[in-house]
């Protein structure tokens, strides 16, 4: 518990205090990793980190998608931005790939893992192999990377992950619930992590958003529940500072879902939302 | 669901897309069109509006490219807004060079619309500071524009309504500032005589001047107002201003028809005129309160009900003053009071856009709410002043002048036809390049 609160100065003093940097943060800046950079909540969230002056890891598959990010975050005030470009689509090569990342920049201070496609339901049914990429890159790429970040991280006994997972995890729908299942996958598997990191002094945390406006969602119609990919990064900057360890983002799904997830299974399947 | 421009005007887009990525526009040439940039929508009438095809929305585009703090050089994507390149530059001592009356424009549409400033006589338009800009072509060209290279395609892009092509990013100078306050001094003026007058002596200590008329007075306190001229602020801690927090409130619904009508509108300006009892008052106040008094209120278009608004934004030359005087007159004949009245002298700064608005000369800036036939009958009076007069209307404002007019104003219209590209249309575009 201890290095929980030091944990927590530290972030503050990143994120918050103003012009305070310290002579050991301009030697060795925060470290922000990202999985998934060029998802629409990868980019807002990095940018007040380059604000404070962080250094960056940025992973992704397209290279002038990471240039163009690259060059936002360095004009901010970013120290150092590292691209990799690499498609997060395995757990062994998702695993690989983190470990040698980390072997070159060194253990993440701060690591957000935004990846994830969110794919049709009914078309997911009927293409096995949409529907194993789907997998594929929602939960097993994902999990390749908490490994190797759990072995570097541990050893170093500090350092946040946040997991992006979403309120569709939270209970099959009939909508969607391929999409929902990866991401419950993944909601469970960083709730047991953060368990089992929480002595080392490593917090895990499980980011669950409702729809975002993002280019996930850009074929669905626009509606007053979606999210800003603002809204919901300052969410998941807040919750690092004060430790929640379950984000629902905006906040008023916490509530939507705790009702989704108590309805008696009789009525529930007979919803076909 | 459709776009609306800030004069509720309704686009009759089939389809519109989000730009995320410079890249994404690399597939121009494989779209299929009409298409037309929209940015926030700040534009009054349809010259952010297609008719059938797709809009293509442009402020998720909004990343820097690169920042030289020893020249105050900034790159950025052309989604970025006024409002996001400010909260980044000024902490640095850095300020845009020209701004509108809105801090919700994206760098892409004012440099579309070669937006003008309090500034003007000063530092000319916007396009004036643009140092160079990347256009994709919808034949697959991806170019960087400048005075330099392509300079025909540079021309015609700043001011060009967003028909040469997608602007992607640009480059602008920015000028340096001590302090992030402006040092305003609000002064009563009885008459445009007075305003004549102030304005004559305030060019050359002041980097902004405006006035407010008020256009319901009447008899001897007719063509009253405030002028209104201010200085950056010297000295001072670039970081102390805690910024305007946006919108501080919003226009949740419509307004009903009945909230402006000659009386409250009257009243209001009344107010507004006699809130200061001094001749002279003098203040130290943010840029936010100074330049975006309006952005304060979000969505304030919607005070003016369901129909919207309508801008009359004109030109007229300096030495037209008559015909100045008569749009008053035939204003306040008309009964259809105006509750914003805005004037402004030009400069004679050139600015390097082929078909840009502003020229040396008195501005006037009108807003009316939309009244259809009653509207569109006193607009077409005052084109004809306008005309009269040599002088022009604001593209970016305008919902209603005819080809006639457009083309009568804007002679260059034909040449800069040459470097429209072939798959971007507006309604703007539709509507004044009729022949015949």
């Amino acid at each position: 518990m201890v290095d929980q609160s030091k944990l927590a100065q530290e972030s503050n003093r990143n994120l918050r205090a103003k012009d305070k940097e310290s002579e050991k943060e301009k030697k060795n800046p925060h470290h922000v990793m990202i999985f998934g950079a060029s998802s629409g909540i990868a980019l807002e969230f990095a940018r007040p980190f380059a604000d404070r002056k962080a250094r960056f890891t940025l992973i992704a598959r397209d290279e002038d998608k990471l240039k163009d990010i690259s060059a936002d975050l360095y004009t901010r005030g970013a120290k150092n931005v590292a691209i990799v470009c690499y498609s997060l689509d395995a757990l062994e090569g998702s695993y690989a790939a983190t470990k040698e990342i980390i072997k070159q920049t060194e253990a993440p201070d701060t690591v957000l893992i935004a990846h994830g496609i969110l794919g049709d339901n009914d078309a997911l049914m009927k293409s096995p192999q949409a529907m194993d990429l789907l997998f594929r890159v929602n939960v097993l790429s994902p999990i390749g990377i908490l490994m190797a970040l759990e072995e570097a991280m541990g050893e170093r006994k500090r350092g946040t992950i946040a997991v992006i997972s979403s309120v569709a995890g939270d209970r099959g729908r009939a909508s969607n619930f391929a999409y929902g299942s990866t991401k419950s996958a993944i909601s469970e598997f960083t709730s047991g992590l953060r368990a089992r990191l929480l002595p080392k002094g490593v917090f895990v945390l499980t980011v669950k958003p409702g729809m975002v406006a993002t280019a996930m969602t850009e074929h669905l119609p626009r509606s007053p529940l979606m999210a800003s990919p603002k809204k919901v990064s300052r969410d998941i900057i807040k919750a690092i500072s004060q430790k929640t360890p379950v984000l629902y983002t905006p906040s008023f799904w916490r509530l939507i879902m705790f009702i989704i997830r108590h309805l008696p299974e009789f009525i529930f399947s007979r919803l076909k939302f | 669901m459709p776009t609306h421009s800030w004069g509720r005007i309704k686009g009759q887009e089939k389809d519109s897309k989000i730009l995320h990525w410079r890249k994404d526009a690399f597939a121009l040439s494989q779209w299929t069109g009409p298409v037309l940039a929209y940015g926030l929508g700040r534009s009054y009438g349809d010259s952010c509006l297609i008719n059938g095809g797709t809009l293509i929305q442009t402020s998720q585009l909004n990343k820097f490219r690169h920042f030289d703090p020893e020249t105050g050089r900034l790159s950025c994507e052309a989604g970025l807004s006024i409002e996001d390149l400010l909260k980044f530059s000024v902490p640095r001592g850095w300020f845009i060079p020209v701004s509108p009356g809105t801090k919700y424009v994206t760098m892409g549409g004012a440099i579309a619309n070669d937006v003008h400033g309090k500034n003007h006589h000063r530092r000319g338009t916007i396009g004036c500071h643009i140092i160079d800009l990347e256009l994709m072509r919808s034949n697959g060209e991806h170019l960087q524009c400048s005075l330099q290279q392509e300079e025909a395609l540079f021309r015609a892009t700043i001011g060009g309504l967003g028909l040469t092509g997608l602007i992607l990013s640009c480059t602008i100078q920015l000028i340096p500032i001590e302090s992030p306050y402006i040092d305003a001094e609000m002064i009563k003026t009885t008459g445009l005589g007075e305003f004549f007058e102030i304005d004559r002596t305030s060019d050359q200590d002041y980097e902004y001047t405006v006035s407010w008329i008020d256009c319901m007075a009447k008899g001897d306190q007719r063509g009253r107002g405030v002028f209104i001229r201010g200085n950056h602020a010297k000295g001072g801690d670039l970081r102390s201003y805690s910024k305007q927090k946006s919108p501080l409130i919003t226009m949740p619904i419509d307004a009903p028809e009945f909230t402006l009508n000659r009386f409250t509108i009257k009243a209001f300006n009344e107010a507004y005129y006699h809130k200061q009892f001094s001749k002279l008052k003098m203040v130290r106040q943010g840029f936010d309160p100074f330049f975006y008094p309006l952005d304060a209120v979000g969505n304030w278009n919607r005070i003016y009900g369901k129909k919207g608004l309508l801008q009359y934004q004109c030109t007229v030359p300096t030495n037209k003053v008559e015909d100045l005087k008569q749009l008053f007159d035939r204003i306040e004949r008309s009964g259809q009071g105006s509750f914003l009245a805005v004037l402004k002298r030009f400069g004679n700064i050139a600015s390097p856009g082929m078909m840009s608005y502003p020229s040396e000369g008195y501005t006037l800036a009108l807003d009316f709410r939309n009244q259809g036939r009653k509207s569109i009958e006193l607009f077409h009076e005052l084109d004809k002043i306008v005309i009269r007069a040599g002088g022009k209307l604001y593209p970016a404002k305008d919902a209603l002048m005819s080809a006639l007019t457009f083309q009568t104003a804007y002679p260059q219209w034909k040449e800069f036809e040459r470097y429209i590209d072939p798959k971007f249309q507006s309604m703007f575009w539709e509507r004044v390049s009729t022949r015949g």
